[in-house]
């Protein structure tokens, strides 16, 4: 058996590219999916990513395992997500530092937390129980910031660091994220950026933002609806020049959906940037 | 003082659900709400279950128009929110609430639309199985069908609307047809199958709905026959039966 072309940038997907994401065929392209939508017993939506996934490999992103919350994940959905791993067998699988099911009610959102020893202590027992479930481990996201929050023990670069000694999970740099919580809580993205775990990196996110309408450029919400921006892609490049290597890469659009061919677009800016990456690697010493 | 993580989650929750007063917050939390950014997970919140509602129910939202539908589902969600993030199937109950909700009382058909919304996303996300067709009906010998069972097709979904046409009104909005078209007022059923990626809907007439109820209750063919003449002594089975297995109703009962 050949080992399996390495992945470079990869495209969220949306039904209504379907047809043309089936017709790609560009190197090292990879696509993302939220398990969520796909948790279903059959029909078409499920025969559909089957299909696509036999020609190209699959991330499956989740936004719903809650494992910031003080309990453990649902055993419905570890179960489900354990039947679509089995049956995509995804190339990655990630969630979010964060929670939203908490006492059998679902908030479709993905919330802060203090950033205690305690938190810390019940996400590592979290992340473990998915990862013994799943046979796998998984990639931890840094959610955007939109609150200043009282009783953190640690920062969150260092909280994710030490998640990732104590599960060995990997983590997911989402990096539209970094600069929207830096400016909204008045910190520095490259300070935040620096100090971030980036051997444990398994993937990185690039999405666009818009500026809250009441608060203007004093808010900006992670909205997924505009292009990546040129701030964010700066940050990008500086990452990149860190990490000294190629990490798969994913352009997130969740609304306002461009045609499939601008999306392309961006993702094959960032396939350049990761080429010229892993070229640097090639030619260090 | 931030609370432990459990309280934590019990107080914000609680101030983030949509409609909830939030009377008396703790002091930490009055904190956190004072920020202008408290007011993106409120709305992440609330719209994330709004979006869902919308996508999941097209018909009533056409029927009622964007903001009296936004009034109506914010209601929905006070009372009935999300109990996991399969957004795709929220809203099992919006028929129900739709005839208690007052605003609506004029449109008496619309909790039935409300249910055939709701029939096609289960419909949709349904398990996959073989369907049977005529051409099976028509290989098997007369003395081994009256004992062969056959069970709705997982992705069959039925509905017999009692007093209005609610399917007549679901379809026209599905099916794009003029809305202003002569409606005749009387009781209704509609089957919607999955035979291939697509789910279709048809008109089932009240021996069709008794027919299909037998066979989930796994009768041979034979009795849910007699059942079915017992109750409707009119009904012409052969075409009934030619009708289902036309729309991919039916699907073979495994094997004991």
């Amino acid at each position: 058996m050949t080992a399996a072309p390495p992945i470079t940038a990869g495209l969220g997907l949306k039904p209504q590219h379907y047809e043309e994401a089936l017709a790609q065929q560009a190197s090292g392209l990879w696509w993302e999916v939220h398990p969520e939508n796909y948790a279903v017993d059959g029909g078409p939506r499920l025969a559909w990513l089957e299909t696509l996934r036999a020609r190209q490999p699959l991330s499956l992103h989740g936004v719903s395992l809650s494992l910031a919350a003080d309990e453990p994940p649902g055993e419905a959905q570890l179960r489900r997500l354990a039947q679509l791993a089995r049956r995509l067998e995804p190339a990655l699988v990630s969630e979010h530092l964060a929670w939203s099911t908490w006492r059998g009610h679902y908030l479709p959102d993905l919330l802060p937390f203090p950033r205690s020893n305690a938190a810390l202590a019940r996400i590592a027992a979290n992340i473990g129980r998915v990862q013994d479930r799943l046979g796998r481990t998984i990639a931890i996201e840094n959610p955007a910031h939109y609150l200043h929050l009282a009783g953190h023990d640690w920062s969150e670069t260092d909280f994710l660091a030490e998640l990732a000694r104590r599960t060995g999970c990997a983590l997911l740099l989402d990096v539209n994220n970094v600069y929207v919580s830096a400016r909204n809580l008045g910190s520095s993205a490259e300070d935040y950026l620096d100090a971030f775990a980036l051997h444990a990196v398994a993937e990185i996110h690039l999405a666009g933002h818009h500026t809250d309408p009441r608060w203007g450029e004093a808010l900006l919400i992670d909205s997924h609806d505009a292009p990546v921006s040129e701030p964010v892609w700066a940050l990008y490049e500086h990452v990149l020049a860190r990490a000294g290597r190629s990490i798969p890469t994913l352009i997130e659009r969740d609304a306002e959906i461009p045609p499939f061919a601008d999306l392309m677009a961006e993702r094959t800016r960032a396939h350049a940037l990761l080429q010229q990456a892993s070229r640097c690697t090639e030619v260090a010493p | 003082m931030t609370p432990h993580l459990a309280a934590f989650q019990d107080a914000l929750a609680a101030a983030l659900r949509p409609g909830e007063p939030c009377t008396e917050p703790p002091g930490w939390l009055s904190v956190l709400a004072a920020q202008p950014g408290f007011a993106v997970y409120r709305n992440t919140v609330a719209q994330g279950c709004l979006s869902a509602l919308r996508a999941n129910y097209p018909t009533v939202q056409q029927l009622l128009g964007d903001e009296c539908f936004g009034a109506m589902a914010l209601d929905f969600v006070h009372h009935n929110p999300p109990a996991d993030a399969l957004l795709m199937l929220y809203g099992a109950g919006l028929a129900e609430h739709l005839a208690r909700w007052q605003p609506a009382a004029a449109l008496p058909y619309l909790p039935d639309v409300a249910r055939l919304d709701r029939l096609w996303s289960e419909s949709h996300a349904a398990a996959d199985a073989p369907v049977v067709d005529a051409g099976w009906l028509a290989a098997l010998a007369p003395a081994a069908l009256a004992a062969q069972r056959l069970r709705p097709h997982p992705a069959a979904r039925w509905l017999w609307c009692d007093t209005h046409p609610a399917y007549t009104i679901w379809r026209r909005h599905r099916d794009s047809q003029p809305l202003d078209a002569p409606l005749s007022w009387h009781s209704e059923g509609a089957l919607l199958t999955r035979p291939s990626a697509c789910v279709h809907w048809h008109g089932l007439d009240a021996a069709g709905h008794t027919f299909l109820g037998h066979c989930a209750r796994h009768l041979p063919l034979a009795e849910a026959a007699t059942a079915t003449l017992r109750a409707h002594p009119d009904a012409k089975l052969d075409v009934l039966l030619a009708q289902l297995l036309n729309a991919g109703a039916l699907t073979p009962c495994a094997t004991p």
